[in-house]
C-alpha cells in the first residue's frame, strides 16, 4: 500500500497491532467470572502463564447480586459463589487484578474499564463478553471473544484474526428533542438487520455521533453485535480527550498519537451507510431480536414471516396495536448499554416528583460502584426511591438474568438493555428494548409513551 | 482438539434463522466453571414445545445468521457434547463460527438453495480436506480459511501455533508497543 494512500481509522489500528499476518496484539485484556474460569483451567493443564497480567484486568459482573452482597464468601446461589470465587483465586494464582464484589472499583465490565481510564484511544481490547464494542466509542478496537480465545489472549496477549470488511455508517441532520443514543442504534438496527454488519468493523461517523456525549457514544458501540458487527468504534475527539485525561489509569496529557486516530479523507470502506438522524423517533422494540423495531408512534407490525409469527406469539402482541397501549409489569433501567451516569440522570429527571405506577415493579441498577456513589451524591438515588424505583447494587443483573434479577414467565418488561431474546430475562419473559428516558416514563405511566409529547405536557425539559 | 475426518451421516433440521446462543444454551447454565456436560441443556427451553424434535446426529443443519448474540462458548461446547461435529447453515455470526472452530466443530457455510436440497436429502457427507458437501444427488463446495482448515484437520492447538511465533510477539512488544495502562499500576 502506498504510503499517501488514505487510510480509514480501523486501517491505522489494525496496521499498528499486526504482529504477523491474520496475528493481532492486544493492548488490553478484560476478564470476568463467566467466560473465563475455563480458559485458566486450560493454562494450568498446558503448564502455560499469562504473558501480560499489566495488561489484563478483571471484575465480577455478570451474575453478581445487586441487593449489597458484600463479598463472595456471602453470595448466596452456590453456582454463582463458586464462580466469582472462581475468578478471584485465578486471578490470584496468574497475578492479574481484580475488582471483585466489596471493591469500590467493582462494576459492569464495559463500564469500569472506560471510568478507570485503562480504555484509551488506538488500542486493541478484547473480553470474553460480545458488547466489548463498547470500547470503540474511544476510537480504540474492541473485539468480543470466546473462552477459547480469552485462553489464546491470556497465554500470548495475541488473537489471530483475518482483518475484517470496513462499514461506515455516517448520520446526518440532528437528533430531534427526546430522540437519544439508544433510539439512534436501534433504528439503525431495525434498518440493516440483526445480520446487516456481520464481517464487518463499522465506523459511525457524521455530526450526530460527533455531538454524543462520550456515553453517548459508548451506547451506539455498545450495540454493534446486534447488528452482528465485530467491532464498532467512533474516531476519538475533543470530547473524548475530555472525558479519558485525568482518569486513574489515563495519562495527564494528550498523547500527540491520538490525534492522528481518524479516518483520512478519501479512505475506502466496503459499505457505506447514510442515515438521516433527524427522521429518527424514540423507538421501541416489539419482537424477539432488536432489529424488531419500530417507532413509539407506530403500531406492532404485520407479520411477514414465520420468525416474526413467532415472536408476536412469544410477546404475546397483536399486530396493529399501538405500542403506545401496551402496558408494563417492570421496568429496568441498568446493563452495559445504559447504566452510566449521564443515563441515571436523565432517567431521574423524569421521575424526580412522580411516582411509578401501582402495576409496575421498576428497579435502577447502577453500571458500577463508582456510579451508584456519584449517583448518590447527587442525591438521584433518593429521586428514585421516592418515585418508588428500587435502587440497587452495580453488576449486569436483568440485562441477561443470570443474578436472583429475573422476570417471571409473562412479565413485560421495558428494558434499557441490549437484548430481547426469548428467555433472555426470564423464561417466558417478554423483554421490549428502550432508552432511558423511555423506561423512566413507562415506570410511571404503565404503558409506554411518546416522550416528546409526554415532556411537552409534564413541563420536563432537562436531559430528555 | 481431535482432527477432523470426513463426516458422514443424517442431518438433523432445525429450519429457523437468527437463531442467537441465549436459546442455545440458556444463561442459567453458563455458572458452571466446567468446560463439559453442557448437552443435555442444549435448546433447553425450545426442547419443552410441543413436536420438538433433534436427533443425536453428526450434523446440524440450520437457517440463517445461526448463533448471533452472546459469544458464550457454552454455545458450540454444548452443541458439540449433544454430538453434534459440523453445522450446516446459509449464514453464521462471526463470534460463534470463530468459536466453533476454535473446539473442533466445523462451521460449513453454503447457499440457501443447497441447504435446501439437503435438507430434501436427509443426510450428507462433509469432506474437509476438499472443501465438499456432498449428498444424494447433489455436490457443493465451501469456503473455509485455509489456517483454520489445517488447524481443523490436523487437530492442532492454536495457542502453541502461535506461541511458535514468541519471537515476533517479544519484538512487535519491544519496538511498538506503545505507553498503554497498566493495570498493575492502579
Amino acid at each position: 500500500m502506498n504510503i499517501n494512500t488514505p487510510k480509514s481509522l480501523f486501517d491505522k489500528l489494525w496496521e499498528r497491532h499486526e504482529v504477523a499476518p491474520g496475528l493481532i496484539y492486544i493492548d488490553l485484556h478484560l476478564v470476568h467470572e463467566v467466560t473465563s474460569p475455563q480458559a485458566f483451567d486450560g493454562l494450568r493443564l498446558a503448564g502455560r502463564s499469562v504473558r501480560r497480567p499489566d495488561r489484563t484486568l478483571a471484575t465480577a459482573d455478570h451474575n453478581t447480586p445487586t441487593d449489597g452482597t458484600p463479598t463472595a464468601a456471602k453470595i448466596k446461589d452456590e453456582l454463582s459463589r463458586v464462580q466469582v470465587e472462581t475468578l478471584e483465586r485465578n486471578c490470584a494464582e496468574f497475578g492479574i487484578p481484580v475488582y471483585s464484589l466489596g471493591s469500590r472499583r467493582q462494576g459492569i465490565v464495559h463500564v469500569i474499564g472506560p471510568e478507570l481510564g485503562v480504555t484509551q484511544p488506538g488500542m486493541t481490547i478484547v473480553c470474553g463478553d460480545s458488547h466489548t464494542a463498547t470500547h470503540g466509542a474511544f476510537g480504540s478496537l474492541a473485539f468480543g471473544i470466546g473462552t477459547s480465545e480469552v485462553e489464546h489472549v491470556l497465554a500470548t496477549q495475541c488473537m489471530t484474526q483475518n482483518k475484517p470488511k470496513s462499514m461506515r455508517i455516517r448520520y446526518e441532520g440532528e437528533l430531534g428533542f427526546g430522540v437519544t443514543a439508544k433510539d439512534l442504534i436501534l433504528a439503525t438496527i431495525g434498518q440493516l438487520g440483526v445480520s446487516g454488519m456481520t464481517g464487518y468493523a463499522v465506523e459511525y461517523a457524521g455530526p450526530p455521533i460527533e455531538g454524543l456525549s462520550m456515553e453517548g457514544r459508548m451506547t451506539v458501540c455498545n450495540m454493534t453485535i446486534e447488528a452482528g458487527g465485530r467491532a464498532g468504534m467512533v474516531a476519538p475527539d475533543q470530547t473524548t480527550f475530555d472525558y479519558v485525561i485525568g482518569r486513574p489509569a489515563a495519562p495527564a496529557e494528550v498523547p500527540d498519537d491520538w490525534r492522528t486516530l481518524s479516518t483520512d479523507e478519501g479512505a475506502q470502506f466496503d459499505t457505506e451507510f447514510v442515515i438521516d438522524a433527524s427522521k429518527i423517533s424514540p423507538m421501541v422494540t416489539w419482537g424477539t431480536n432488536p432489529g424488531m423495531v419500530v417507532q413509539v408512534t407506530d403500531t406492532v407490525p404485520d407479520p411477514s414471516s414465520d420468525q416474526d409469527e413467532r415472536a408476536l406469539d412469544y410477546m404475546g402482541l397483536t399486530a396493529g396495536t399501538p405500542i403506545q397501549e401496551i402496558t408494563l409489569d417492570r421496568v429496568f433501567i441498568g446493563s452495559c448499554t445504559n447504566s452510566r451516569i449521564s443515563d441515571l440522570r436523565a432517567a431521574a429527571d423524569v421521575v424526580r416528583g412522580r411516582h411509578v405506577a401501582d402495576t409496575v415493579y421498576a428497579m435502577v441498577v447502577p453500571g458500577s460502584q463508582q456510579i451508584k456513589a456519584q449517583a448518590e451524591e447527587e442525591g438521584l438515588d433518593q429521586v428514585f426511591r421516592d418515585a418508588g424505583f428500587d435502587w440497587r447494587v452495580a453488576g449486569c443483573s436483568m440485562c441477561l438474568g443470570m443474578n436472583p434479577d429475573i422476570a417471571a414467565e409473562g412479565e413485560r418488561v421495558a428494558s434499557t438493555s441490549n437484548r430481547n431474546f426469548e428467555g433472555r430475562q426470564g423464561r417466558g419473559a417478554r423483554s421490549h428494548l428502550v432508552s432511558p428516558q423511555m423506561a423512566a416514563a413507562a415506570a410511571l405511566e404503565g404503558h409506554f409513551v411518546d416522550i416528546r409529547e409526554w415532556a411537552s405536557a409534564n413541563k420536563q425539559e432537562a436531559h430528555v | 482438539m481431535r482432527a477432523i475426518e470426513t463426516i458422514t451421516d443424517k442431518v438433523s433440521i432445525l429450519n429457523r434463522d437468527d437463531i442467537d446462543t441465549d436459546q442455545i444454551i440458556p444463561k442459567q447454565f453458563l455458572k458452571r466453571v466446567e468446560r463439559t456436560g453442557f448437552g443435555e441443556f442444549l435448546f433447553y427451553d425450545w426442547a419443552k414445545e410441543p413436536g420438538w424434535e433433534l436427533p443425536q446426529r453428526q450434523i446440524l443443519l440450520t437457517g440463517r445468521n445461526f448463533g448471533c448474540g452472546s459469544s458464550r462458548e457454552h454455545a458450540p461446547w454444548a452443541l458439540e457434547d449433544y454430538g453434534f461435529r459440523a453445522i450446516i447453515a446459509p449464514s453464521f455470526a462471526d463470534i460463534f463460527k470463530s468459536n466453533c472452530t476454535k473446539i473442533g466443530l466445523l462451521p460449513v457455510q453454503l447457499a440457501y438453495s443447497e441447504c435446501e436440497l439437503i435438507a430434501e436429502a436427509g443426510e450428507a457427507q462433509i469432506d474437509l480436506a476438499n472443501q465438499e458437501v456432498r449428498w444424494p444427488g447433489g455436490i457443493a463446495s465451501f469456503e473455509i480459511d485455509p489456517e483454520i482448515k489445517h488447524r481443523l484437520l490436523n487437530g492442532l492447538d492454536d495457542i502453541a501455533l502461535t506461541l511458535a511465533q514468541d519471537e515476533r510477539i517479544g519484538a512487535y512488544e519491544s519496538e511498538r508497543e506503545r505507553q498503554g495502562p497498566v493495570t498493575t499500576a492502579l
